[in-house]
């Protein structure tokens, strides 16, 4: 499981570098994601734009991350490809999380 | 295009949308990935598009870590088997397992988790009957001297 970290202008983006976030993966992501974002300070922004494919574990351990974070940290979505993107609908977990189109400048912004 | 990590594959593809194949498994999940790599292998030969092979594959990949999570309780050592055939109404998949049976002999539920008011409350798990049910057609299960029997289709692959 690859996940780089990266902090720019106070925002935490945290790319996910594998194709995939499967149930033979779920444990490990949602582990990593708590040693990423304990420490940071600021919104946290988990770019997806390299995952084609999640299952139920894996939407669960996003959402076991979210669940995870500090107190007052938001951590939110970016880059969705197409069947990601399904899974989050079909789940009405879209409704749960900010989603951005892209990790680029609008994401872990206000409003 | 067989013997991958636990998995074995037989395919029977033919012309115009018509095909079938069998893939036995391992029921744990890196044997899981890799049968799912073979049956999307086996479905480039219907020309279906990426939205369709995504719905195979996730539909699929849920029952299978069903099967693996409940009815064999992680017991890795247990067989899986899928079989498919294509026709005109779609994609028809009959998974069998010699797991334990379903809790009360009958399908999960399958609605979607709701009533969440607060992100403590947003549930962790319980997605993948309800992606299941969103996917899939005419879900039948039933428990046949003593394996697991899940049938349905998925419309996909028609023209």
């Amino acid at each position: 499981m690859k996940l780089t970290s990266v902090t720019r202008e106070g925002v935490t983006v945290i790319s996910v570098d594998e194709p995939r976030i499967d149930a033979a993966v779920a444990i490990r992501f949602k582990d990593e994601m708590r040693a990423l974002t304990e420490g940071a300070a600021g919104p946290v922004v988990l770019d997806l734009g390299q995952v084609d494919f999640i299952d139920s574990s894996g939407l669960g351990a996003i959402v076991a991350a979210m669940k995870q974070m500090p107190a007052n940290r938001a951590l939110e979505l970016a880059a969705l490809t197409p069947n990601v993107d399904r899974v989050f609908r079909l789940t009405r977990m879209d409704s749960v999380f900010r989603i951005h189109d892209s990790s680029g400048s609008d994401a872990g912004g206000g409003g | 295009m067989s013997g991958v990590a636990g998995s074995s594959v037989e395919a029977r593809v033919g012309g115009a949308g018509v095909g079938a194949a069998r893939i036995v498994l391992r029921a744990e999940p890196l044997a899981v990935r890799c049968a799912l790599c073979d049956l999307v292998g086996q479905m480039t030969e219907l020309s279906l598009d990426t939205e369709e092979l995504g719905t195979v594959e996730l539909v699929v990949a849920e029952v299978l870590n069903n099967i693996a999570e409940h009815a064999y309780r992680g017991r890795a050592a247990g067989e899986i088997r899928i079989d498919w055939t294509a026709g005109a109404t779609g994609l028809h998949l009959r998974i069998t397992d010699d797991g334990d049976p379903m809790p009360g002999g009958r399908l999960p539920a399958g609605r979607a988790p709701t009533g969440w008011d607060h992100e403590a409350s947003v549930p962790e798990g319980g997605f993948g009957w309800s992606l299941i049910s969103a996917l899939a057609r005419n879900i039948v299960y039933r428990r046949d001297r003593g394996q697991n029997v899940l049938t349905f289709r998925l419309a996909v692959g028609i023209r």
